[in-house]
C-alpha cells in the first residue's frame, strides 16, 4: 500500500531558520537509484529490500528548525533517526535532497566547506559519550578548538569555562574513565558548548544513563538552554523525554516522519495508531497545561452580585463554585455549599463577602497539570491568571483528571 | 593417467633465473647498491657506538630503561643476562647483533607504519597489500636470500635487507589493524568537529592504535632476531655467525653459547618493547624516586614525585 509521504513541517513565523532539510532520502546499498525508483512506485521497505538488497534508511524527510528551538526526533531502533541526525552534519551523505545549515547545503558541498561548517556552526553530542580516552577531560573539551588552531592558553580557558557551565570544573585534569556515566556525558556536552557552535546535534545523549541521572541531565539542558538559546536537534527513543524537552517533536517510523507537532498536538491528536500506541503510556500531566483544560471563569462581580444571584448563576452553569472579582482584581472564590448554609441569614450582601475564600489556588496558563494536583486538593476551581494577575479562566479539579485519562480505543 | 604436464611444461625456474640474472642484476645493480647506503650508514653508526660504549654503562642504561618500562624484575634480569653475556665472552658479537636488529627494526618501522596507515585508509590498498604480505611471510627466507646476494652482494647489509623483508609484515598488519580498530564513534566525534584526515590520524587514531602498533613492533623485533642465524649464511656477523661457525665446525659449545646469547637478548628486548605498548597513563615515578626505590625496595613506590 502506498504510504503517505512525509509531512513537511515549515515554520510560519519570522524566526531565523537555522537548519532546513529538503526531501532528504538515504538508501544503503549499491543500487540506490533502483531502490528510489521502487520507492516512488509505492513499494514498502521490505519489498525493496527483497528486490534490490538495499535498505531505505530515510524517506523524504523535510523539516525546519528555527533559532533557539529544540527540535526532537523520536523513534524506535531502525526508524532512521540516527541516520537522519548524521546527515545534518554530513557524517553520512544523503542519497538525494538538500540539507541547509544557515544557508549552506552540506549535502552537496566541498570537503573544505563541510569542515568549516563542522568547526564553526555545528557541534555533536553522542550516545556513548565518544570521549577520547587518551586525553584529559580538559583536552577533550578543547578538541574542537584545537582543530581550529586556537592556541593552548585560550583553549584551556574556554575549556574551563565550558566545564564550569556543566559543574565539572574540578575534573579538568582527570581522564574520562575516572568519571561516571553522567559526568562523562556532561563532558561531552561541555565539548559541544566549548566551540560556541550555534547548532547542537544530540544523538540520544541521555539514553545510556540511568533514569535519575537522565532526569537531572534533562533539567540541566533546559536550564542551559534558558541562558544559551542554542538551536538543538535532539534524537531520542523515549517519548517522555521528547515531551519534556521538545518545542517541536517529529515521530519517525521506517525512515519517514509520521507526525510533526508540539507535545500537546501529538498527545491530543495522534496521527495514527502507531503514534497513539506511543502516547498511551506517557505521563500526560507533564504535557498538558492549565490553559488546555481551562474553561471561561464566569466570575461574579462583588459590586453587582449578591449571594442570591451567585447561587442562581451557579445553578444555571452547573458549577459548585465561582470566583468573585472587583473589576480586574480577583477577591476570592465562593462555594455553593457555603452560600446555601448561610442563606438563612438576612443581611445578604454581607453573606457573599463572608463566604469568600480569599486563600484560593491560582496558576499561570502554561503551568503543567502535575503542578495542579496539590491545588486541586481544596476542591475549589483553580484560577488561571495572566502575568498581571487578571483572571483568564478557571480549571475545575475534575477536569484535570479528565484530561489525564487516556482515551479508550474506539 | 593424463595430466596437464603432458601438454605444457612451464620452465619456471629458468624464467626466474633469466629474470634475476640476466635482466634485474645487470640493469638495476647500481640502483640496488644505492639502496644500501642508508642502511649502511645507520648500521655502521650504531655498531660503532654500541661497541665503543663500555659494558657497564650500557648495562646500567638498559637496566634503567627496563625498570621504567617493564618493572624491577626485568631490570634485574637485564643486568644478570648482560653480565652473563660478557662473562661468556660474547659482548662484541652481541652488540653487533643488537645493532643489526635495531637497524632492521628501524627501517621496518619507517617503511611499515606508513604502509599500514595507508592500508587502514583504503580498502582497495589493503586488498592489494594482503597477498603481498602473505607471500612475504610464507616464502622461506632462504628463497629470497639468493636474489639478495645477487643484487646486493654478501655481508651485513644484505643480511639486514633480508631481515627487513622477513620482519616487515607484522608491523604493517598490526598498524593497519590498530587504526581500523579505533572505536567508530571516536572517529565520528573527530570528524564531526571538523578534523582533517591528518588531524584525525595524528590526534585520535594513532594514539589509540599505538598499543596495537607496539605489539606489531614487538613481533617484528622477534622475527628480526630469528633471522640472525640465517643472515650469517650470507656473511653477516654477530651472534648468528657464532652459531653458524659452531654448527660448521660441530662446535656444540660455541653454537650453544651463541644461541643463549640470542635468547637472552630476545627476552630483554621482548619485555621492554611489550611494556612500551602498555597504557602509560599511570603517574610515572620520577627518576629520583626510581633510584630511591632501588636502594630501599621495602618502601612501596611513591607516585608523582616532583
Amino acid at each position: 500500500m502506498p504510504t503517505r509521504s512525509a509531512e513537511s513541517d515549515v515554520l510560519q513565523d519570522r524566526t531565523t531558520i537555522k537548519v532546513a532539510a529538503k526531501s532528504i532520502f538515504k538508501v544503503f546499498g549499491d543500487r540506490p537509484d533502483a531502490a528510489l525508483r521502487l520507492l516512488r512506485d509505492g513499494q514498502t521497505k521490505e519489498e525493496i529490500f527483497e528486490a534490490t538488497g538495499n535498505t531505505i534508511g530515510v524517506q523524504d524527510a523535510s523539516f525546519d528548525v528555527g533559532e533557539g528551538q529544540i527540535f526532537v526526533v523520536m523513534g524506535l531502533s531502525g526508524s532512521g533517526k540516527s541516520t537522519l541526525v548524521r546527515m545534518i552534519n554530513g557524517l553520512i551523505a544523503p542519497t538525494s535532497g538538500q540539507m541547509m545549515i544557515d544557508g549552506t547545503d552540506v549535502a552537496n558541498c566541498s570537503d573544505k566547506t563541510l569542515r568549516d561548517v563542522r568547526r564553526s556552526k555545528i557541534a555533536m553530542v553522542f550516545q556513548h559519550f565518544a570521549l577520547f580516552p587518551h586525553m584529559t577531560v580538559a583536552d577533550n573539551v578543547a578538541y574542537g578548538l584545537k582543530i581550529k588552531g586556537i592556541p593552548a592558553g585560550e583553549r584551556r580557558r574556554k575549556a574551563e569555562e565550558a566545564l564550569a557551565q556543566v559543574s565539572l570544573a574540578a575534573y579538568a585534569d582527570s581522564y574520562p574513565d575516572e568519571l561516571s556515566g553522567g559526568m562523562q556525558q556532561r563532558v561531552g556536552l561541555a565539548r559541544g558548548l566549548a566551540s560556541d557552535a550555534e547548532i547542537l546535534l544530540m544523538d540520544e545523549p541521555f539514553s545510556a544513563l540511568d533514569p535519575l541521572i537522565r532526569r537531572d541531565m534533562q533539567e540541566e539542558l533546559l536550564e542551559l538552554q534558558r541562558s544559551l538559546k542554542k538551536t538543538i536537534i535532539f534524537i531520542t527513543h523515549d517519548l517522555n523525554e521528547a515531551l519534556i524537552l521538545g518545542d517541536r517533536i517529529a515521530i519517525m517510523k521506517d525512515g519517514r516522519f509520521v507526525q510533526v507537532g508540539t507535545a500537546e498536538e501529538i498527545v491530543d491528536q495522534p496521527a495514527d495508531d502507531y503514534v497513539a500506541a506511543f502516547t498511551a503510556d506517557i505521563d500526560r500531566s507533564r504535557v498538558f497545561t492549565a490553559g488546555s483544560v481551562a474553561v471561561p471563569a464566569e466570575a461574579l462581580d462583588i459590586r453587582t452580585d449578591t449571594a442570591e444571584t451567585a447561587m442562581a448563576r451557579m445553578e444555571e452553569l452547573g458549577r459548585d463554585a465561582l470566583h468573585v472579582v472587583e473589576g480586574e482584581a480577583i477577591l476570592g472564590v465562593v462555594a455553593y455549599r457555603d452560600l446555601s448554609a448561610a442563606s438563612r441569614d438576612d443581611t445578604q450582601d454581607a453573606i457573599l463577602r463572608d463566604a469568600l475564600v480569599t486563600d484560593f489556588p491560582k496558576v499561570g496558563r502554561t503551568t503543567q497539570l502535575f503542578e495542579l494536583y496539590p491545588l486541586a486538593e481544596s476542591g475549589l476551581p483553580i484560577a488561571v491568571t495572566d502575568r498581571k494577575g487578571k483572571l483568564m479562566g478557571v480549571v475545575a479539579p475534575q477536569d484535570v483528571f479528565a484530561k489525564l485519562a487516556t482515551p479508550v480505543a474506539a | 593417467m593424463f595430466s596437464p604436464s603432458d601438454i605444457l611444461t612451464i620452465p619456471l625456474a629458468d624464467w626466474v633465473n633469466t629474470l634475476v640474472r640476466d635482466w634485474l642484476v645487470p640493469n638495476f645493480r647500481p640502483f640496488f647498491r644505492s639502496l644500501q647506503w642508508p642502511i649502511t650508514q645507520v648500521l655502521n653508526g650504531l655498531d660503532g657506538f654500541l661497541n665503543a660504549v663500555p659494558m657497564l654503562l650500557f648495562t646500567a642504561v638498559l637496566a634503567v630503561v627496563a625498570w621504567r618500562t617493564a618493572g624491577r624484575g626485568v631490570a634485574i634480569f637485564t643486568v644478570i643476562a648482560l653480565a652473563f653475556i660478557d662473562m661468556i665472552g660474547l659482548w662484541p658479537e652481541t652488540m653487533t647483533t643488537l645493532s643489526m636488529v635495531v637497524t632492521a627494526v628501524l627501517f621496518c618501522t619507517v617503511i611499515g607504519v606508513p604502509i599500514g596507515i595507508l592500508a587502514a585508509g583504503s580498502d582497495r590498498f589493503q586488498a592489494v597489500l594482503r597477498p603481498v604480505l602473505d607471500i612475504m611471510q610464507t616464502i622461506p627466507s632462504f628463497v629470497y636470500l639468493v636474489p639478495i646476494v645477487m643484487l646486493f652482494g654478501v655481508g651485513m647489509v644484505p643480511g639486514i635487507i633480508a631481515t627487513i623483508i622477513f620482519a616487515l609484515p607484522p608491523i604493517v598488519r598490526l598498524t593497519n589493524l590498530g587504526i581500523r580498530n579505533v572505536r567508530e564513534d571516536l572517529v565520528e566525534a573527530a570528524q564531526s568537529f571538523g578534523s582533517t584526515r591528518w588531524q584525525m590520524l595524528w590526534d585520535v587514531q594513532f594514539p589509540l592504535a599505538l598499543r596495537t602498533i607496539m605489539a606489531g613492533l614487538n613481533q617484528t623485533l622477534m622475527l628480526a632476531l630469528s633471522m640472525v642465524v640465517i643472515t650469517a649464511l650470507i656473511g653477516a656477523g654477530g651472534l648468528g655467525l657464532t652459531v653458524f661457525t659452531g654448527l660448521g665446525r660441530l662446535d656444540v659449545g660455541g653454537a650453544t653459547a651463541g644461541g643463549i646469547g640470542i635468547v637472552l637478548l630476545a627476552i630483554i628486548l621482548d619485555r621492554i618493547t611489550q611494556s612500551l605498548g602498555e597504557p602509560q597513563r599511570m603517574k610515572k615515578t620520577s627518576l629520583r624516586a626510581t633510584f630511591a626505590n632501588l636502594f630501599s625496595p621495602a618502601r612501596t613506590a611513591r607516585t608523582g614525585e616532583a
